[in-house]
């Protein structure tokens, strides 16, 4: 996993709330068997004319031009901003991954869906919870080429007036994210207390040990 | 602080380690595994050179994209049949037991679970679908997770988690006739909204929850994470003992009793405090119908669909007005006069027995409208299949005009070939009425089996209640 330390990138506004994980990435594309390759597809149905299908090249397929993907103004952003409740609804890590595979580093709105956040921390990307009127003011603010500097150790987000907003984020969280770490092998560092939990809880509960 | 809610025992008994800020590592007792969230984790592990820590506590089944017809033929999809078969392999190479395609006791892996006994009370469950929540119904902590967790819980039976805060929904008193779990759950998300559980685990309590059947019950769960919890839990009360007694995976012999003791106690302490409780009187909710493209966009049968300019909330009024334009409805429209074109009766949220039977009751004798292009119903499992056919419910959806198909997800999210076309509306029993959910530019309306067995009868919308 990518390690996330400091981003300043462009940013790219998606003005809605309750964007679900099948807006992110189509059900149709679940059906790959592999982890890389869904930015193409990274929101389909709003950012193409046609249906997409997984494996189709998507250099030559017609655009939504009203999307905000398309709008060459955001080409090259790394952080999405967006509204509450951001990528509710079915578990797919496909969302995460079309978002980093697409390039997104870090997503900031005013509240996440539970499963989508926890997911994203596994990617390599930072999702930031910001109160619904800091959003709003930086919605108010952007505009083409509008960057923002993230600073993951110093929890700061730095707007182009050099305002500082600051963020919260779980410790364990952090670590594993700044560090690019493995939760395998930090699990297994612990597999002495988990054969132990097992002997006690088999004592407790023999029914679920036979 | 001695008294403790239902969740905090499930947790308090799973911990196997707490880090200094909260972050808990917590023992999984069962992983369910099904062909679109797991590949990625397989792979992994591979290459990792990696082995599972104990295949015994995984179960796996094919359900997202398996056909529900011609099952003797092989996948016509290509990706989805190399997805099926890569299951295959990944349970045969690594030693999980994996219930397959021809195999009776296939079906959505939410409703295999509990019929074989698989998930049980007191147990943590994971599997990488967000409708894991459904398992809560006995007892148990379950909730759906991504595939890196899928991989991490395959390899070390546990899982990194923060404790989520406590919410109770009492849903007190008794609903009237032809008013279900279905219209209860969406009842309590148009309440609460779809963000209102983020950060919960919801307890749902309350005569109208534990005058449910199990599979009732787990409606109510299954759409906890429709209003944004992971995990929806219901106490154990006889009805949930007497469910578990005989499935092929419960506890047997002297353990049974053991457990049954043991499930006695998984329920919330007597003032046992709660982060949030809301109140819901059963007698006032009504067949629901949601009208727009969130579970939260829901109103009664009898009402009309709501008007954006009565929304203050710009970001709410711009969604409602989205929802509208999608879903080709104008404001104020009756709900009763909405026509649809496809009924769907299927999926992890309403395709057990109990389902079956409460759609087959408002069907019988009666014939699919002739606007209706097709009206199918898809048993949750090979189980579920042949106990309808026992019961000859089989020949009461034919006999209307409506297609009896295999078990599977099926057009809940139309990873296989069913699917609505571009404009296409429908009365689906399923949990999301997300934009393109069900096919692109398809729109969905959420209902409970009754209600979607009358629409498809009459041809748009109806209050079920002058049916029964």
């Amino acid at each position: 996993m990518q390690a996330f330390k400091k981003v300043t990138a462009k940013v790219m506004p998606l003005d809605r709330a309750n964007v679900d994980t099948d807006a992110i990435i189509p059900k149709q594309f679940l059906k790959s068997i592999r982890r890389a390759g869904f930015g193409p597809y990274l929101f389909d149905e709003w950012r193409y004319e046609d249906v997409g299908e997984p494996e189709m090249d998507c250099s030559q397929r017609p655009l939504k031009k009203d999307f905000v993907l398309n709008n060459p103004d955001y080409q090259g952003a790394e952080i999405l901003l967006t509204r509450e409740n951001f990528g509710c609804g079915s578990s797919r890590e496909h969302a995460p991954w079309a978002l980093e595979d697409y390039g997104f580093r870090a997503v900031i709105a005013p509240s996440f869906a539970d499963i989508f956040f926890n997911n994203c921390f596994k990617n390599g990307i930072l999702p930031i919870i910001l109160e619904a009127e800091v959003v709003d003011s930086l919605f108010k603010e952007l505009a083409a080429g509008y960057q923002l500097t993230i600073d993951l150790e110093a929890q700061t987000i730095i707007t182009p007036k050099g305002e500082t907003i600051q963020f919260d984020v779980d410790e364990t969280r952090k670590y594993r994210l700044y560090n690019g770490l493995d939760d395998i092998a930090l699990t297994l560092l612990q597999a002495d207390k988990i054969k132990a939990y097992e002997v006690e809880r088999a004592k407790r509960a023999p029914w679920l040990f036979t | 602080m001695s008294e403790k809610t239902l969740y905090d025992k499930l947790w308090d008994d799973h911990v196997v380690h707490t880090e200094e800020d909260g972050a808990a590592l917590i023992y999984i007792d069962r992983q369910l595994i099904h062909e679109v969230t797991s590949p990625q984790a397989f792979e992994s592990l591979r290459l990792a050179g990696r082995e599972p820590w104990n295949t015994q506590r995984n179960l796996a089944v094919a359900d997202h994209n398996v056909p529900t017809t011609n099952r003797k033929q092989q996948i016509p999809d290509p990706i989805a049949r190399l997805q099926v078969e890569t299951l295959d392999k990944n349970c045969a190479e690594f030693g999980i037991t994996e219930f397959d395609i021809d195999d009776v006791r296939q079906g959505i892996v939410h409703v295999m679970g509990p019929e074989q006994g698989a998930t049980l009370p007191g147990m943590t469950i994971v599997c990488g679908d967000s409708h894991t929540s459904t398992h809560g119904a006995s007892g148990a902590l379950a909730f759906g997770i991504g595939t890196s967790e899928v991989e991490l819980a395959l390899a070390t039976q546990c899982l990194t988690q923060k404790k989520s805060k406590n919410l109770l929904i009492k849903v007190n008193g008794s609903v009237g006739a032809g008013v279900t779990a279905k219209d209860i759950v969406l009842a309590i998300i148009g309440e609460i909204g779809t963000a209102g559980g983020t950060g919960y685990a919801i307890e749902f309590a309350g005569s109208a929850i534990t005058d449910l059947s199990m599979e009732g019950r787990m409606t109510v769960c299954n759409m906890a994470i429709e209003a944004g919890a992971r995990a929806g839990l219901i106490a154990v009360d006889e009805t949930t003992i007497d469910y578990y007694r005989d499935r092929p995976y419960s506890p047997k012999g002297e353990h049974w009793f053991m457990a049954e003791r043991e499930w006695q106690k998984l329920h919330s302490d007597d003032g046992a405090v709660f982060d949030k409780v809301v109140e819901l009187n059963a007698a006032e909710i009504k067949p629901q119908v949601t009208w727009g493209t969130s579970p939260e966009m829901v109103v009664a049968i009898d009402a009309v669909v709501p008007c954006p300019t009565d929304e203050f909330d710009a970001v709410k009024q711009q969604s409602m007005n989205n929802a509208l334009s999608y879903m080709g409805l104008e404001a104020n429209q009756p709900i009763n006069e909405i026509k649809i074109d496809k009924v769907f009766i299927g999926s992890c949220t309403n395709s057990r027995i109990e389902d079956l039977r409460a759609a087959a009751a408002v069907i019988k004798g009666k014939k699919k409208s002739e606007t209706v292009s097709l009206a199918l119903v898809v048993p949750g499992s090979g189980l579920v299949k042949q106990q309808a056919e026992k019961e000859g419910l089989d020949k009461v959806f034919i006999a209307a005009g409506f297609e009896w198909r295999e078990p599977g997800c099926s057009m809940c999210l139309a990873m296989n070939a069913d699917k609505l076309l571009e404009g296409e509306r429908c009365a689906s029993t399923s949990n999301r009425n997300f934009e393109g959910r069900q096919g692109y530019g398809g729109r969905t309306h959420l209902v409970s089996p009754a209600m979607a067995a009358a629409a498809g009868i009459a041809g748009h919308f109806v209050d079920v209640r002058e049916w029964v």
